[in-house]
């Protein structure tokens, strides 16, 4: 008797704000507005398209690597070498692409082609990722380090011009983000061939039985993480001007802290590119927060840990509630 | 020449082996056009490694197959088979639990694609699940993962069905109805009596011989990796059909159990629970000693019933009490049950675990004995049972399930429909055992789907939208009676 008080229709739009699926998926959104709410509150001048464009700036190679680290996680694989990787393509571009621009783009292909190569290793010899991975991060930072001793190099104009154009309204990290998320939704989550690579991490076995070559995913797989990786390289040296093998070292950490933030999870191929970049901004505006509070930027690793465990313990609370 | 246009399949002299163990001798077996094959014989007996062959997700180690009368070349493959017209339905559920129900089809579908892919792919298998089992109410876009097993079955089975570029010639059923409950099982078997009789063919196994027996045209009987009777369905009945698969105990067996029921009160109640949504205040009543059924059509609550009384184990709680340790047969084997890393005796002894440490560490040789006793007692199948656990077959698993509860100190033994896709003969040996340990002492509270099962039962609890709806005596109990309750409409508020 006490249910038919309310009208329906209001007593469904009260259910589903309660329905544990989609607190889920709003949570890297209600955490991302969590810490912009707390920036604001802190320092109003950051509400606005200067702060925002200051605050942000670092987000886009951020996103470009945890998009990259999506793409491994799919298939139930982890990448530890991303950041070395984003390093290495800054080495290159920073050395060969203003003066031999074709030449640098050929060996970004190659990078490409050896992500790929590595995707291949990995599903023929049945090695476990985070091993290759690891290994492999050592080659990349040793090439980088060989190509590129000291911190040097030189950064083409347009790219510099691209990272710090000003269009209007909207600041230029947040129009960048927007359309990382927004290809890297259409290519996983819309394609149709985009299913069948999510299936891949979800039931190998069904994919392979439905016809498809799980080498030739594991390798298109590793091919885009590659793709984003390099990506994430060139937008990183338009934004320090100064390459060095070392710059994006914490990649690796961030880009999987960022996936796991937008609600994708280790095993089962379940990723969202477009929680994956509100992660990364997420995880970017924490150090932000941190300058703001005057806190030395040396706790900016923690943070980042401590808004990882806060979030991941909602996350596993509206679990709880699901499984009920 | 003729004749050979008549099959559909035709296998000839297939032969399979794995490793030192042979699956299939020179196995002949045919598939006519508009004809249902039913094909049964014990778990580990070679039916699954035929039908890989067939669907080409195994390559053979010798013999030929041939498809409408057409010789295959040596790549024979999924992708062939597929293009052929041969659709499976796999015994293990071969869906991707992160992917929508449209996407799942898509997967299996290849020429859905461009734009528009998820439009049409949720059309083509609601169309298909409309069509087998109405009234279904499974949306195209909700995830598989958070479907129940039973609607998860429903999809697989619609799926293979769909039409796209390829149109489907021969279905592959591998136990489709183990999973789903009376009334969806025999949508499945009624939808395939009309594709058959509209010239498709079907190669159906099933643990249900009802289900062989009442809708295959002719039956293959199988039997340590070859054809032991193919005969006309209509030529065996229940009792020849579990003779011809060499089981020497029969059915009459579990008819012959009748124990007698006037004495229930007389031992001390052990659990009573009532479920989270009963209405009125009927409860689950278990007595030391008993066997407990709970029935009703799957997923009406009785797997929760079950977990409201573990998690109660050795407590009184307002709805729930359960007097002692609490140990559950899990019936999702792979996902709740095996442990897929461990040893056979590992898998054992994990819930005994406890009792087998000394000074802190694992003491081996009381985990072997445990292990070995157990082997014995329920004849595991295995040469080592140091092997891994996944070197068994299924029924040897869930056998390897039961060792693990009868093993424990636990008084009350919950079972969430462990039978599932379990062959004749194991389940013949586990009522038997099931019955000596209740006599023991022990008490069981045993959902199942298998109404035929229930006959083992001291006292029956039919479960429908979560609440116990009826409450039979043993000696009260009929199919009739269960299936009424099972289906009575909206009675109770």
């Amino acid at each position: 008797m006490t249910d038919s008080v309310l009208s329906s229709p209001l007593r469904d739009r009260i259910d589903m704000l309660r329905d544990p699926r989609l607190l889920r998926r709003a949570l890297p959104a209600v955490s991302l507005a969590a810490i912009l709410i707390a920036i604001f509150l802190i320092n109003d001048r950051a509400m606005s398209y200067r702060g925002l464009d200051l605050m942000l700036k670092y987000a886009v190679p951020i996103a470009f690597a945890t998009i990259a680290q999506m793409f491994i996680l799919t298939v139930n694989d982890l990448d530890l070498s991303i950041g070395a990787f984003v390093g290495l393509v800054a080495c290159i571009a920073g050395t060969w692409l203003v003066d031999q621009p074709v030449l640098c783009v050929l060996i970004l292909a190659g990078c490409v082609a050896s992500y790929a190569a590595v995707g291949a290793l990995i599903h023929v010899r049945r090695l476990p990722s985070i091993v290759v991975t690891l290994g492999m991060s050592f080659v990349w930072l040793g090439i980088a380090v060989i190509l590129m001793p000291t911190p040097g190099g030189t950064v083409p104009e347009w790219l510099k011009g691209l990272m710090s154009w000003k269009p209007p309204l909207i600041p230029f990290p947040i129009v960048a983000c927007a359309a990382i998320a927004l290809v890297a939704h259409v290519l996983l989550m819309e394609s149709s061939y985009g299913a069948v690579l999510r299936g891949a991490g979800g039931n190998a076995t069904a994919i392979d039985r439905a016809g498809w070559s799980l080498l030739r995913i594991r390798m298109s797989m590793y091919a885009l993480a590659g793709f984003f990786g390099v990506l994430s390289g060139l937008s990183l040296i338009g934004l320090t001007t100064s390459p060095d093998a070392h710059i994006a070292d914490r990649y690796t950490l961030l880009s999987i802290a960022g996936v796991i933030l937008g609600g994708g999870e280790f095993v089962g191929g379940r990723v969202s590119p477009i929680g994956a970049v509100i992660g990364a901004v997420t995880l970017t505006l924490t150090g932000s927060f941190l300058i703001f509070m005057r806190i030395s930027p040396d706790w900016q690793i923690g943070a980042q840990g401590a808004v990882l465990i806060v979030v991941l313990a909602l996350r596993a609370l509206i679990k709880l509630r699901e499984g009920r | 020449m003729l004749h050979a246009t008549e099959k559909i399949v035709s296998l000839s002299g297939m032969t399979k082996s794995f490793g030192a163990v042979r699956a299939l001798a020179k196995v002949d077996l045919t598939v006519g056009v508009g004809e249902c094959l039913g094909l049964v014989g014990h778990n580990g007996a070679g039916k699954s490694t035929l039908i890989n062959l067939l669907a080409g997700t195994l390559a053979p180690d010798g013999g030929e197959i041939r498809i409408s009368g057409q010789a295959q070349p040596a790549g024979y493959g999924v992708r062939r088979a597929s293009a052929l017209g041969i659709r499976c339905v796999f015994q293990e559920l071969s869906l991707c639990p992160n992917l929508s129900v449209a996407e799942n089809t898509r997967i299996y579908h290849k020429s859905l694609r461009g734009w528009g892919w998820r439009g049409s792919a949720a059309e083509l298998i609601r169309r298909g699940l409309d069509e087998i089992f109405p009234g279904h109410g499974i949306s195209p876009h909700a995830t598989v993962g958070d479907l129940p097993i039973g609607d998860r079955q429903m999809v697989e089975i619609a799926r293979a069905f769909t039409v796209t570029d390829s149109p489907t010639r021969l279905v592959i059923l591998d136990e489709p109805t183990s999973s789903l409950d009376a009334v969806a099982g025999k949508q499945l078997l009624t939808y395939v009596r009309k594709l058959v009789a509209e010239g498709g063919s079907c190669l159906l196994t099933s643990h249900l011989l009802g289900d062989i027996l009442d809708y295959c045209d002719r039956v293959v009987v199988m039997k340590d990796g070859g054809v032991v009777a193919d005969r006309p369905a209509v030529e065996f009945d229940r009792e020849s059909l579990v003779a011809a698969m060499g089981n020497v105990v029969s059915d009459a067996r579990i008819k012959a159990h009748a124990r007698v029921t006037a004495q229930r009160g007389a031992m001390p109640v052990v659990v009573k629970a009532v479920p989270k949504l009963q209405a009125d205040q009927a409860a689950l009543v278990a007595h030391k000693g008993e066997i407990i059924g709970l029935a009703g059509l799957a997923g009406h609550g009785q797997t929760r019933l079950l977990l409201q009384i573990f998690e109660a184990a050795g407590q009184t709680r307002a709805d729930t009490n359960a007097a002692g340790p609490v140990a559950l047969v899990a019936g999702d084997r792979q996902n709740d049950g095996v442990l897929h890393l461990w040893s056979i005796a590992r898998n054992i002894s994990v819930r005994s675990m406890r009792s087998l440490v000394n000074m802190g560490l694992i003491d081996g040789a009381a985990e072997a004995a445990l292990a070995s006793k157990w082997r014995e007692r329920i004849r595991i199948r295995t040469p080592d049972i140091d092997n891994n656990i996944l070197s068994l077959s299924g029924g040897n698993q869930q056998k390897v399930l039961f060792a693990r509860a009868l093993g424990s100190d636990a008084g009350i033994i919950l079972m969430d429909d462990p039978m599932r896709g379990v062959d004749v003969g194991t389940k013949l040996e586990v009522y038997e055992l099931i019955r000596a340990e209740a006599e023991a002492g022990r008490t069981f509270i045993w959902y199942t789907t298998e109404i035929e099962e229930l006959n083992n039962c001291d006292h029956v609890y039919v479960m429908r939208d979560g609440q116990i709806v009826a409450d039979i005596a043993r000696a009260e109990l009929t199919e009739e009676k269960v299936l009424q309750a099972s289906f009575r409409e909206g009675a109770q508020t």
